[in-house]
């Protein structure tokens, strides 16, 4: 019921998410059927040349999907945030099905019929399109049905990179914990893959029955209407131009941020598109720095020592200087403080720390050897992260720690599969699912001041931006935060009307 | 001999792989004259048709057809000389009985009209009602039809040469025996030059004008040839 009611009220924001997954998989399909079959072809024909080709395209296959994104994001003009790069990801995992069921198809056609065809005087060319291709076409398009279903599953992953689709719902329920979001998405992606499973199994019937040949006009009827599908949807894929682009990583606090950022200046009249969910603190600075994205929050202590590789800075303002000579350089100004410190936090089950008297991470020694930790894939990563904490605290635990998405790690904590994780200090779960936060008694984690970073030159270019974002100087406290973040994990309410409440008090003027 | 042969082999030595195949092998068959091989199967008779036409080039010796060695002539013209009817028939199966017969006129460019005329005139030619045959699959066809159809197909611009390869040897021997009648008939419309290979010695003197046997890569010739 509550699915229900969310697909209603989000309508249109569902048919956009539709369509933009459509227009990612079609894409990606059509390309990747124009490169494969061709290379099908190659291969059926040239064992040798051909047998390479399928092993570069059995290894594009094997590689993960996050990794493989990953990898194309730093490349010239296929990387950076957005839709061609997913577009792009979409195409190697498109290829594989592609080239071998045209290779299988031409290969498994009755010799016999080829020598027919030879002895009649045919060249290679007319071979190829009046024979070998029909008499291959149920099996190309058996491949093109299968890439089609894997794209539509794999494409959810594109909205990691901001390329949207319905993955978003499904990487903001991971975010909000909450399960109605993430069908959302995962219910429609699952449809979509039905009925293109179901009509492409249709085409395939048809042509492998021999009956029916699709005749020159119906082909043509069916291309051109691929084709508006396809200039339809590249017309949606285009970003507007003009507007303030903000981005935001990928969990709730800084989808509110986000949120923040563009209300505020909307507010002041300004055209903003979001680019929210983009991914973690990496992703979003090469989104920056590329101009990909105009804006988006980071936090003082990230910025210094996982984007600048900076050693650890205890002292707030001596942070802020050396950020904003740094991001100067680069073209970025890092704005005043939003207020809050959203500092790492060591996180428990109340009851463990209620029984085991827990209330500071030195405590933790006391466990090492039974508990097990879990964090986020930055947390575990980064140098002001797992190993520091390690060091400074003198810890060991005796199990390796396990590395999840930053979403999964409360759920995790709350029913147990870890005892103690790193969190935010201002997430809307610690009270939600019962938390405790650890003190950090020796003053391990440096200061994590939300600044908004904003492109030097778009600030020149537009003056109200930067008259309108000060107005968020010192603004937001960390009990509003928290709110905030409360606001979204733990009542479900939307972002934008818990933003938008927030700003009419604050910006009340 | 023949003068004047239409297809002639001089000389040819063919081997494939290690395996010699044809050895220093002589044959030469006139116009209109019907010739018929035979052979065990390995024999090497395939491969003699295969020359003919240029899917084989041979080791050694020449093969000329219309006078003209094959490595001179371009391939494709070559081939559209030559009717070819393999015993695996090898029709396509996405096309209608008619336009696995009117295919090679479509390769020649003929219009739709003319193309659908000579489909029809040739499936009456070998025997199927080109209305109730013309719009079928292949796959819903008997061997024997669908042999007839191949027939059809090759001599379907009505080309000169005739090369067939075990027409019927896949068929029951009651259809076999129809379908040579009913190939001596259609012959007689035609006069082509005609190459015919077979394992089977009834078949090759119902056949052929002149019966050679195909034996350790070389072409003998019966002294008394049945007369008919």
């Amino acid at each position: 019921m509550r699915l229900l009611s969310f697909w209603m009220s989000h309508g249109e924001e569902l048919a956009a998410m539709i369509e933009r997954h459509l227009f990612l998989v079609l894409w990606s399909t059509t390309i990747a059927t124009a490169i494969g079959l061709p290379a099908g072809i190659v291969a059926a024909h040239r064992p040798r040349v051909g047998r390479p080709l399928l092993a570069a395209a059995s290894i594009g296959q094997t590689i993960p999907s996050l990794a493989l994104l990953g990898f194309l994001l730093p490349l010239p003009f296929i990387g950076g945030i957005g839709p061609r790069i997913a577009i792009v990801a979409l195409i190697v995992y498109a290829l594989l099905p592609i080239i071998r069921s045209t290779a299988a198809g031409l290969r498994s056609i009755d010799p016999a019929v080829i020598d027919a065809g030879v002895a009649m005087g045919m060249t290679p060319r007319q071979l190829l399109w009046l024979v070998e291709l029909p008499l291959a076409l149920p099996s190309i398009v058996a491949g093109i049905r299968i890439a089609t279903i894997v794209g539509i599953g794999t494409a959810t992953i594109a909205a990691a990179i901001g390329a949207g689709g319905l993955g978003e719902y499904i990487f903001r329920g991971l975010s909000m914990v909450d399960s109605t979001v993430i069908l959302a998405g995962a219910i429609p992606a699952a449809v979509l893959a039905l009925v293109a499973d179901g009509a492409l199994t249709w085409v395939e019937r048809r042509l492998a029955s021999g009956r029916q040949r699709p005749s020159g006009s119906m082909a043509i009827a069916a291309a051109a209407t691929l084709l508006a599908i396809l200039v339809g949807t590249a017309a949606f894929g285009s970003t507007g131009s003009g507007a303030i682009v903000v981005g935001s990583k990928n969990f709730t606090e800084q989808v509110v941020l986000g949120e923040l950022l563009a209300q505020t200046l909307e507010r002041r009249g300004v055209r903003v598109t979001r680019r929210l969910n983009l991914g973690g603190s990496f992703i979003c600075d090469r989104a920056i720095r590329s101009g990909d994205i105009d804006a988006y929050v980071e936090y003082t202590g990230t910025a210094l020592t996982a984007i600048l590789k900076q050693p650890v800075e205890k002292n707030p303002d001596a942070a802020l200087t050396t950020l904003r000579n740094a991001y100067g350089r680069a073209g970025l100004s890092v704005l005043p403080p939003l207020g809050f410190n959203n500092t790492f936090a060591m996180l428990v089950r109340r009851t463990d720390a209620e029984a085991l008297g827990l209330s500071t991470i030195d405590d933790l020694r006391r466990v090492e050897a039974q508990w097990r930790p879990g964090f986020g894939y930055e947390f575990a990563e980064r140098a002001d992260g797992y190993a520091g904490l390690l060091n400074a605290y003198n810890l060991r635990f005796s199990t390796p720690p396990r590395a999840m998405e930053l979403n999964l790690v409360y759920r995790a904590l709350a029913v147990g599969q870890v005892d103690v994780i790193a969190g935010d200090a201002t997430s809307g779960l610690i009270k939600a699912l019962d938390l405790r936060v650890l003190r950090d008694n020796r003053g391990y984690f440096p200061p994590y001041y939300a600044v908004p970073i904003v492109r030097s030159a778009v600030l020149l270019a537009h003056p109200e931006l930067r008259e309108a974002l000060d107005q968020l100087t010192g603004r937001v406290s960390e009990d509003d935060m928290r709110a905030l973040n409360a606001a979204v994990d733990v009542e479900h309410r939307d972002v934008a009307v818990a933003v938008k409440e927030f700003l009419q008090i604050t910006l009340r003027e | 001999m023949v003068s004047d042969p239409v297809v002639s082999l001089v000389g040819v030595r063919f081997t494939y792989g290690s395996h010699l195949v044809l050895d220093d092998l002589d044959l030469a068959v006139g116009a209109g004259e019907s010739l018929a091989l035979v052979g065990r199967s390995g024999a090497g008779k395939s491969t003699v048709l295969k020359l003919i036409n240029r899917l084989l080039l041979p080791d050694a010796g020449s093969v000329s057809v219309e006078g003209r060695d094959t490595r001179d002539w371009d391939p494709i013209r070559l081939r559209r000389r030559i009717g070819y009817v393999l015993q695996e028939i090898g029709l396509f199966p996405h096309l209608t009985i008619e336009d696995n017969v009117a295919l090679v006129p479509r390769l020649e460019g003929w219009p739709l009209e003319r193309r659908r005329a000579r489909a029809h005139e040739l499936l009456e030619l070998v025997g199927l009602a080109p209305d109730e045959f013309g719009g079928r699959w292949p796959r819903e066809l008997s061997g024997g039809q669908r042999q007839r159809v191949g027939v059809a197909r090759a001599i379907a611009i009505d080309p000169p040469i005739l090369l067939m390869d075990e027409p019927f040897g896949a068929l029951d021997s009651i259809t076999r025996q129809e379908l040579q009648a009913e190939f001596l008939r259609i012959r007689r419309h035609l006069r082509q030059t005609m190459i015919v290979v077979t394992h089977d010695m009834e078949e090759a003197h119902a056949l052929g004008d002149r019966v050679g046997a195909l034996e350790a890569g070389r072409v003998t010739f019966a002294r008394t040839a049945l007369t008919r």
